[in-house]
């Protein structure tokens, strides 16, 4: 296992005024004993509400927080003690912080990876390639970091994580402000990153299309606890998550009017839409019922929506 | 390949060059408040023939040594203060992400080359001081008057990076870091016996800022301390230096460790 925790946990001390001398002492547990295991070359997505503790978790792998109680391995080093080390080997997006020069031109602050890291000019100018073609760097790889857009910043500090060749890659909500185009080249090179199996990679992501278009494996936190850590399909299972069948009527659709293995979800336009969701019976199954009991003009199937569901988990605490 | 540091130096300077015309009026200003610190001596003697009994050329002496060490440290470690900056945006974490001493990379990214120009203006005033001064030269004295000067650098240092390190703990401390780099040099540049009571006891000897200037000075002019400490320690400096510099990298660590970050 490249990651590992056990009962991890982290304790805030917040003072809060009470007088003009009087503090009173509150411990906030951000987050509150987090077992995860990850494998090499696994893509995980871990996501959570605002305040659940990602970024906590995130930032005690990485070495730049120390646990209150619990251990934690990435790489078989422990982060805090081990940091140095264990910063050659790992790559960090965080999204809202930039890892280069704000007053140089991109190409520098490249460069300055390159000496800070010790990597062979070899392999930097390979990855540096691979990156400047994927990512379509070249544009902009002589402005200063300062006037770059959030788009290209983003892309600019994906190549920097990467410079060094990093076994695990960690991103804290990369598409976070994004342009759609921006998110999409984002994921496309993240999805092809996971390809090649050679990096791990751990996202934080409040955008659950990252999600459903890149990791198979979900851990959602909450509270600083681990709600639930598996699949995409199995979040769904777990929290029947339902497909529905819209459909379009000649007809109003008559009222009371019930389908085994469905259930009549929505009725709009006047009783010429119809939403069903289904409860056990295939999408084809309702679909031959419907089109015996009423005229059909128009029919879709609709996928179930992680929001949806992701949506219940924060709000079901 | 060059040190790390050095890449990182260099892109520093790199990104200041922007910045000329302030270069050079920090340079002038620094100028005129040198001279201010060392005309302040000389008014005091106008007035009065002995400062805490000691005279002219003497206190020059330990105003010298602190003159060089002080801006010495301030080059060299001084920018550790601009912590508290990186600590409140949590750009500290930036810092803790690379493959560096993190102490290391902070002096290296923000030194400021402006703050050469009061070195050289320091060590003029310590060659002055040198030359006016009563000093008992030996070979133990030739030793000391090179070692002193850098020993106050490492203890000014130390007070920096320790003074600079309660920002882990509360951010607003710019303040009451000022105090102890500031007001110790301060203190520091003026024979200790002027000072009287509590004050005395808790800058001089507990903090050890006699060490820095008034003890050696007083070795090198071959002369005993009046409060009573024993000749030897006189000649401690480096030592205490060194001691200083071992707790404020301890404590460096510790703050190191209850870095909050922030938000994400």
């Amino acid at each position: 296992m490249i990651i590992q925790t056990s009962a991890l946990r982290k304790d805030f001390t917040v003072w809060r005024k009470l007088g003009r001398l009087r503090r009173e002492r509150r411990v906030v547990t951000a987050v509150d004993g987090v077992d995860l295991t990850v494998a090499e070359g696994e893509l995980l997505g871990y996501i959570g509400p605002n305040g659940a503790g990602k970024s906590t978790t995130l930032k005690m792998m990485t070495g730049v927080l120390t646990p209150s109680a619990g251990e934690v391995s990435v790489c078989g080093l422990t982060p805090v003690p081990q940091r140095t080390r264990l910063a050659r080997r790992i790559g960090v997006v965080f999204g809202q912080r930039s890892q280069l020069w704000w007053d140089l031109p991109l190409t520098e602050s490249f460069s300055l990876l390159r000496h800070v890291y010790r990597v062979p000019p070899a392999d930097h100018a390979a990855r540096l390639r691979r990156c400047r073609s994927l990512l379509d760097l070249d544009a902009f790889l002589d402005t200063p970091v300062r006037q770059l857009s959030l788009g290209q910043r983003m892309r600019a500090e994906l190549t920097a994580a990467l410079l060094h060749g990093p076994r695990v890659l960690f991103l804290d909500e990369p598409t976070i402000g994004l342009d759609v185009l921006s998110k999409q080249a984002v994921r496309g090179f993240l999805g092809e990153l996971h390809a090649t199996g050679d990096t791990t990679i751990v996202l934080t992501t409040h955008d659950l299309a990252d999600i459903e278009k890149l990791c198979r494996r979900l851990v959602v936190i909450d509270h600083g606890r681990v709600v639930h850590d598996g699949t995409v399909e199995q979040l769904h299972a777990a929290y029947r998550s339902k497909r529905r069948v819209v459909a379009d009527l000649d007809t109003a659709w008559p009222d009371g009017l019930t389908l085994p293995g469905a259930s009549v979800e929505r009725v709009e336009a006047d009783g010429l839409r119809v939403t069903l969701s289904l409860d056990g019976a295939t999408a084809g199954e309702v679909v031959a019922q419907l089109a015996q009991v009423v005229p059909l003009r128009d029919l879709s199937v609709l996928e179930p929506e992680i929001e949806d569901v992701v949506a219940r988990l924060y709000t079901g605490r | 390949m060059a040190s790390p540091y050095w890449h990182l130096l260099v892109a520093q300077v790199r990104s200041q060059t922007q910045y000329r015309f302030s270069f050079t009026l920090e340079l002038v200003f620094s100028t005129v408040l040198t001279l201010l610190d060392v005309a302040t001596v000389f008014v005091l003697f106008t007035v009065n023939d002995s400062l805490g009994g000691f005279g002219g050329g003497e206190v020059f002496l330990m105003v010298g040594i602190c003159a060089l060490g002080f801006p010495l440290a301030d080059f060299a470690v001084g920018n550790v203060e601009r912590l508290r900056i990186y600590v409140r945006g949590g750009l500290f974490d930036a810092v803790l992400l690379r493959p560096l001493s993190a102490l290391g990379q902070l002096l290296a990214m923000d030194l400021s080359a402006r703050r050469a120009g009061r070195v050289v203006q320091g060590l003029v005033i310590y060659v002055v001081a040198l030359v006016v001064a009563p000093i008992a030269w030996s070979p133990a004295a030739a030793v000391l008057v090179v070692l002193a000067p850098l020993s106050a650098a490492v203890f000014f240092g130390a007070i920096f990076v320790g003074a600079a390190t309660v920002a882990f703990w509360w951010i607003e401390s710019g303040e009451f870091a000022n105090a102890f780099t500031y007001g110790g040099r301060d203190f520091a540049s003026y024979p200790t016996t002027v000072f009287g009571g509590l004050f005395r006891r808790v800058f001089a000897y507990a903090l050890g800022f006699a060490f820095v200037a008034y003890l050696p000075a007083l070795a090198l002019l071959g002369r005993s301390d009046p409060l009573g400490v024993p000749d030897w320690l006189r000649w401690c400096s480096p030592l205490v230096a060194l001691f200083a510099a071992g707790l404020a990298a301890l404590f460096w660590r510790t703050g190191v460790r209850h870095y909050r970050s922030t938000g994400s």
